[in-house]
Order: C-alpha cells, then sequence, then structure tokens
C-alpha cells in the first residue's frame, strides 16, 4: 500500500512538472501571457524564499533563520560570491543556535 | 611510466576542479546533507531503508517526501500523504511554463523534466548558460538526494538535526542570492513582494504548498503595481555587477531570439541582465 503510494505521488509529479513545458510547446501563448508566465517564475521564487525563510508548518520558523537568511541576502545584494553568501547564511543561523 | 600517469592523473584532477562548477555542486552537496536526515527520518518512521532511496529517485522532490514520510510515519493514511505531496509539487506547474527552453527534443525532454526542481530552475532562470547549468544541477540532485537517503537510512538514529548547522537557512538563501539580480528590478520586484507576502499570510490558513500558488495572485495586481513603470524601458539599466550592458536597449527591438520578461530573467541562452550578472560570478 505504501509503495503505491508512493508510485502514485512519483507518477503525478511527474505529470505536474511535464504538463508546463508541453503546454509552452503546444500551445502559442500571446506575448501578454508569455511576460505574464516568465514573471510568474520571480514572483513564485520569491514567495517561495519568504515562506521557507520565516515559516516552519503553519506557525513561524525560530528567529535564527530569518536572521540567516537575512544576513545572506544583504550580502547577495551587495554582490558578494555566491557561496559566501549561502555558507554566511548558514553560518550565522548555527551561531545564533548554539547561543 | 609512472610518473607520467600520475601527472596525468593529477591533471585531470586540476581540469575536473576548474570545470566543476562550484555554485552548483555546493547546492548539490546542501541537498544531500538534507537528504541524509530525510533517510533517517524515514527509517524512523518504520519504513524500510531502500524506501527513502527509491521514493528520492522517482519522486525527486524534497520537500513532498519530507511531508509524505512524516504523514505515514506519523499513522495517516497513505492517499493523504499522496494528496498533500502533490499540492507541495503543484508549483512545478508554473516552473514548467515559465522554464526557458533548456530541456532539447525527444527523450531528453522526458528526462529533463523530472530534474525540474527549485534549484535547477533558478538556475536556469538566471545563468546565462541555462540549459547546462538546468541539466547540471538537475543531475547533481538526481544523485545527491537518493545517496544522502541511503546514507541516512544507514546511519539511522546516528544523524543529528542538520538545522543544527543552519542547514534550513541555506535553501532560502540559495534561491534569495540567486533571483536578487533580477529583483532589482522594480517592475519585477514590486509583484514579487507582494507575492510573497501573501504567500506568508497564507501559510497559517493554507494547506501546504498552496500558499506558494496563492502568491500568483499578486500577478493580478500587476498593472496597478507598475503603473508610472510604463515607459521604462526594463533593459535600458544597468547589469547587477556594474556592466553596462552589451545589448542595444529595449530587448523587445532586438531581433534575436533573446526575450526578457518583465520580471527580468533571462530567456534562451540570452545574455541579459540578470544572466550576465550570475553568469559571470558563477564561474568565479
Amino acid at each position: 500500500m505504501i509503495v503505491v503510494a508512493m508510485l502514485a505521488l512519483a507518477a503525478g509529479t511527474y505529470l505536474i512538472r511535464l504538463a508546463g513545458p508541453l503546454l509552452r510547446t503546444r500551445i502559442t501563448f500571446p506575448p501578454g501571457a508569455e511576460k505574464l508566465l516568465d514573471a510568474s517564475a520571480v514572483v513564485l521564487l520569491t514567495a517561495l524564499v519568504a515562506v521557507t525563510a520565516l515559516t516552519e508548518g503553519d506557525g513561524a520558523a525560530d528567529a535564527a533563520r530569518p536572521a540567516g537568511v537575512l544576513v545572506g541576502g544583504v550580502l547577495a545584494w551587495r554582490k558578494a560570491p555566491f557561496m559566501a553568501t549561502v555558507l554566511a547564511a548558514a553560518a550565522t543561523t548555527a551561531v545564533l543556535r548554539l547561543l | 611510466m609512472t610518473n607520467t600517469r600520475e601527472s596525468f592523473i593529477l591533471d585531470y584532477v586540476r581540469s575536473i576542479w576548474r570545470t566543476v562548477d562550484r555554485d552548483i555542486a555546493l547546492v548539490c552537496l546542501a541537498v544531500g546533507v538534507t537528504s541524509v536526515s530525510y533517510g533517517a527520518i524515514a527509517v524512523a518512521s518504520g519504513l524500510p531503508f531502500w524506501f527513502p532511496v527509491v521514493m528520492g529517485t522517482l519522486v525527486l522532490a524534497g520537500s513532498s517526501e519530507f511531508l509524505f514520510v512524516g504523514i505515514v510515519g506519523a499513522g495517516g493514511s497513505p492517499i493523504a500523504a499522496v494528496l498533500a505531496g502533490l499540492l507541495v509539487n503543484s508549483r512545478h506547474l508554473p516552473y514548467g511554463l515559465a522554464l526557458p527552453d533548456v530541456l532539447g527534443g525527444g527523450w531528453r525532454r522526458w528526462l529533463g523534466v523530472h530534474l525540474m526542481n527549485d534549484e535547477s530552475v533558478v538556475f536556469a532562470l538566471t545563468r546565462k548558460d541555462a540549459a547546462r547549468s538546468y541539466w547540471t544541477c538537475g543531475f547533481g540532485i538526481l544523485l545527491c538526494w537518493p545517496l544522502g537517503a541511503l546514507l541516512g537510512a544507514g546511519l539511522g538514529s546516528a544523524v543529528s538535526d542538520p538545522n543544527t548547522f543552519g542547514l534550513d537557512a541555506m535553501f532560502p538563501a540559495v534561491i534569495l542570492a540567486l533571483i536578487l539580480p533580477s529583483l532589482r528590478d522594480t517592475r519585477a520586484r514590486r509583484p514579487a513582494l507582494l507575492g510573497a507576502v501573501i504567500a506568508v499570510a497564507c501559510v497559517p490558513v493554507l494547506p501546504v504548498g498552496l500558499p506558494l500558488l496563492a502568491s500568483l495572485a499578486a500577478l493580478a495586481a500587476l498593472p496597478l503595481l507598475n503603473r508610472g513603470l510604463r515607459t521604462e524601458a526594463p533593459t535600458a539599466e544597468q547589469g547587477p555587477t556594474g556592466v553596462v550592458e552589451q545589448e542595444p536597449q529595449g530587448s523587445a527591438g532586438v531581433a534575436e531570439q533573446e526575450r526578457q520578461g518583465p520580471a527580468g530573467v533571462v530567456e534562451r541562452e540570452g545574455r541579459g541582465r540578470a544572466g550576465a550578472g550570475m553568469g559571470e560570478r558563477g564561474q568565479a
């Protein structure tokens, strides 16, 4: 039963992933709609950052996580190298949790 | 004889070190470490050791797998676990719609869509070498996620919480660092911030996964948000690295197959704004 459930999740997820590129090649979207699709990715990814940085389950995350992400965000805004940005975010959160 | 062979191997290692995409490698490594805890949690919930590995390979979408294992482990119904997992993965539909043409045709597309995840999509959207970044990141995660799960399943309860190392801050920081160049554009920033507010506000009231979809409602306010910006050509600014755009301004007028959305996200293998910034730094 559990294996069937796992396969169902795998198949469903594959179809969700397939749907976008398939629609994009089959249907010619009007230019306005294409712009909207491009904008949607940035909206979605920004929302993903906000949700994963600020929340845990249906409540708030502990303050160490958003603090780390904020440090990473400031570094990225100041054009620090990607690796420094990401490692600084993790390090900040880790250190704050030690305190 | 041995000497030449050794130096050959050394050269080989050096060339790998030079050619390996360190940013993507770091992201994949972080995914792998997260996956160790996923594997450990899965076996702790009473699932066999192969389960998180097989599921990691076939589903290949971390947060939905965590959720699935969590629900099943707590004695919830497998059907509820599937539905919750699908809801979390629903964001891959808009990802697929916005994804630049990186998949190619034929069998490559059937494999390529499976490699679609937050990280591979964001690399494809923000880098000059969109296709290569997408496939490298996709394969890297296809390798690291199940391998990490196998390691975690083997170690079991010996695995410590990866949040101790701040790994939970790493994922949002990765996505944020990659999309920031796009967010320097006011036209992209306004709907993105509104979407983020909507999503976070929906977290307490909507089931997991749906708040992200709800963020897309911000697009409905696009004309309102960008009022007054209409006349401003989105590409007439400088790149995020301060490098002056090599392109003549106004991507709409450029005959190349290089389109830039209002979001400032690079389409195709273009040399657009966001791509130029990320691409240059990406290989540093």
